[in-house]
């Protein structure tokens, strides 16, 4: 007898019709979006006032060529002293004070110039004047130097390095972007995926053996009926609350963006001001960066994308399914959950730090075969092209190591399931397996 | 001989822990068997190899003739000791689900669930939840659940703890009926008046081994003890004790009696007949009283186990 559609289908209906999980799938979404509107609210509230900042220069070749810009003015001050320069600008509550020795004489230096004031400025701010500083600086000394400015700019040349792989695919910068966008993303969703819903079946383990039904149940069905069928209906409910959520928050923030007026998409945050100027090499158009999205191996990435995703969340599934089962509640799971999340943050942090870096590397290669690890790696890897063979086998590696983690989750959970009121230890789950 | 569930010299290992050791019972079709034994003898071990959730090491157990397999399932019910059901789902609902995970179609076992709701009085129950119900009530559920799919093999583990004495009264009608009906019964408790009301007949683990098994009558039979008990009336009740203290091995017994008599327990020797004692009493005064002592379930649990 095939239980397993009857299994999926329960613990499918059963999580979804959970009122906590309703009240998440909705509730999130709008939080999140609430979130989202009030700090874009209040950085746009942030922005609209105008900082003010005093500058006191002593050598006089500055004071003029700080740029003014939209939410910042600079306020020239007479001669005076620097501690009467400081009492001024705290009595008029100014944002802060640039204080610049007298250079004129010598070569300029850092210590030349001081910014004071009350809190911490805004880093933006400083990299803005220091930019001005350092322009103004540059180009008179390229005029003391007698270079001709109009002659040097002339003389620069701008190079963008046309990308192509050695079978005539063509990439580029953009193409690199979007291929970190693609990794980090995937990569990410796998990392929340596997986290939020691997608990949940752990939970839904834990409370059939707390209400003692599993006995009823497995007098019925094979053990690893019942949690394969637990697992495939607990990450269909995942599925379910993922697309809404993808759905909701998507309307909502269209919603919010007319209501309110404030566009959530081109929102500047700070980071994203930091971002950007750091970005600035980059030349952005339209039509490069069709082709550079067009010149993703898309069919690959999609492909990979859901079969990489499917075993590695099979894969810790199981695992969390065999925790579960192992011990009476969920304090006990303490010991058990760290084997599960270091794999799993350490795939993370090499698919940013050394994927990016170097994705055809020694260390990003190896991790990408390793199965804890493989599944975040290798979707981080994919984009920037890997060889057919290299996918197939890490995949073929990442089956193979699903089943045997289905297996021997099976075996801790067959025995596991039964035992109640002993906390097990390591050595005690070895011994389960002869059972 | 029609035995309904043989098992055959079935040894169960967990790690260095001997559960089972070289156990054969036979289940005759149409009976009810009492599963008896001390705490951690083995029983709840055999009853999990008989619901094949636990596999054998060694030995075999065939269910009318055929060896266990996936098909069985069917034709078994059971209710465990450590029982429980989903607390946040339905009544209802979860009656249909575990009676389509035991075969049965939606369609039907929502019938026979109307049918046995109505029986035992529980159909409003059909729509709460398990959590918003009492122990009692709960258990009356899991009862229906068990015999729900009308197997063949009814394996209940101390069904009556957790009711009150009405209910567990209806219960064991409930199983009297299902027993009448075709139904096999593996009872496994406690508590001996049930056993002795309720099995005809017994088995007895100690210590991971069968030692002792049978039809309740042969085995009482067995642990016979030649002793009568007897109350008669003379007109010198401590001369007659002394008297026969001398001829028999005799103790003190107390039973309900009208008459202010002499009460005592005698036994006799394998060749000396109960005929010639009464004859001899009679004798001697009036006999009011003589009936022989039949061992209780009680006692030979006791017994058996201390000499094992």
């Amino acid at each position: 007898m095939n239980h397993l559609p009857l299994i999926i289908k329960r613990e499918y209906l059963t999580k979804v019709k959970n009122k906590s999980f309703i009240i998440m799938t909705f509730l999130s979404p709008i939080i999140f979006i609430t979130l989202i509107a009030v700090v874009a609210y209040l950085s746009q509230v942030n922005s609209d006032k105008v900082r003010v900042i005093s500058v006191l220069d002593e050598s006089g070749l500055i004071e003029n060529s700080l740029k003014k810009s939209e939410n910042t003015s600079y306020n020239v001050l007479p001669e005076m002293t620097l501690e009467d320069a400081k009492e001024l600008v705290k009595e008029s509550e100014g944002y802060g004070l640039l204080h610049i020795l007298n250079f004129s004489e010598r070569k300029p230096s850092s210590k030349d110039f001081t910014f004071y004031s009350e809190e911490s400025p805004s880093i933006t701010l400083i990299s803005d004047i220091e930019y001005d500083i350092q322009s103004e600086l540059t180009l008179r000394n390229r005029a003391n130097k007698g270079i001709d400015v109009e002659t040097l700019n002339s003389t620069k040349v701008n190079i963008d390095i046309a990308q192509e792989s050695f079978d005539g695919e063509k990439t580029s910068k953009e193409g690199s972007v979007f291929k970190l966008i693609f990794g980090c993303a995937a990569g990410y969703l796998l990392f929340m995926f596997i986290i939020i819903y691997g608990n949940m079946i752990m939970r839904s383990v834990i409370e059939e053996k707390t209400s003692r039904i599993i006995e009823v149940i497995i007098s019925s069905v094979k053990p690893v009926q019942l949690m394969l069928g637990k697992i495939i209906g607990t990450s269909l409910a995942g599925i379910t609350q993922l697309v809404i959520w993808i759905i909701l928050g998507g309307f909502l923030m269209l919603i919010v963006s007319l209501v309110i007026g404030i566009n959530l998409f081109e929102t500047q945050t700070p980071q994203q001001e930091i971002m950007q100027q750091s970005l600035n090499g980059f030349n952005f158009d339209i039509e490069s960066l069709k082709i550079a999205f067009w010149s993703l191996p898309l069919v690959n990435l999609i492909i990979a994308f859901i079969l990489f995703f499917i075993s590695g969340y099979l894969l810790y599934s199981s695992l969390y399914a065999a925790i579960g089962a192992a011990v009476d509640n969920e304090t006990d799971t303490q010991q058990f959950m760290l084997p599960i999340i270091m794999p799993l943050i350490l795939a993370v942090y090499i698919g940013i730090f050394t994927v990016i870096e170097d994705p055809h590397g020694v260390v990003s290669t190896v991790f990408s075969f390793i199965p804890l690890t493989s599944p975040v790696v290798m979707l981080m890897r994919i984009p920037f092209g890997v060889p057919l063979w290299q996918q197939a086998l890490s995949l073929l590696i990442l089956v193979g190591s699903f089943m045997f983690t289905v297996w021997f989750a099976a075996k801790i959970y067959r025995v596991g399931i039964l035992m109640y009121g002993k906390k097990p230890s390591y050595k005690e789950l070895m011994k389960w397996i002869k059972y | 001989m029609n035995n309904l569930l043989e098992v055959k010299n079935v040894s169960k290992y967990f790690g260095d822990f001997r559960a089972l050791n070289d156990v054969s019972i036979d289940i005759p079709q149409g009976s009810i068997f009492g599963l008896l034994g001390p705490n951690g003898a083995g029983k709840t071990t055999l009853i999990r190899i008989i619901n094949q959730i636990t596999i054998p090491d060694s030995g075999s157990v065939r269910l009318a003739g055929e060896l266990l397999n996936q098909n069985h399932i069917k034709d078994i019910g059971y209710l465990p000791e450590e029982r429980g059901l989903y607390k946040s789902m339905k009544v209802g609902e979860q009656a249909i689900y575990l009676a389509q995970l035991k075969g049965l179609s939606k369609a039907e076992a929502k019938i026979r669930l109307k049918y046995w709701f109505e029986r035992l009085e529980i159909g409003d129950w059909w729509n709460k939840k398990i959590q918003e119900l009492s122990k009692g009530m709960a258990q009356k559920i899991q009862f229906v659940v068990t015999v729900l799919h009308e197997p063949k093999l009814l394996i209940f583990d101390e069904p009556f703890s957790g009711f009150d004495p009405i209910n567990a009264n209806l219960i064991k009608d409930e199983i009297l009926r299902l027993r009448e009906n075709g139904a096999t019964v593996i009872f496994s408790t406690h508590r001996m008046e049930s056993v002795e009301e309720l099995c005809d007949d017994i088995a007895l683990i100690n210590k991971s081994n069968k030692i002792l098994d049978g039809k309740l009558v042969d085995v009482k039979r067995q642990y016979k003890i030649n002793t009568y008990e007897v109350g008669i009336r003379t007109n010198n009740n401590s001369e007659l004790e002394k008297e026969l203290s001398e001829k028999f091995n005799v103790s003190k017994a107390s039973f309900k009696s009208l008459e202010d008599e002499l009460k005592l327990n005698i036994k006799l020797q394998k060749n000396e007949s109960p005929n010639a004692l009464l004859n001899y009493l009679t004798n001697k005064g009036e006999v009011s009283h003589f009936v022989e002592l039949i061992p209780s379930v009680n006692d030979i649990f006791i017994q058996a186990v201390k000499n094992n």
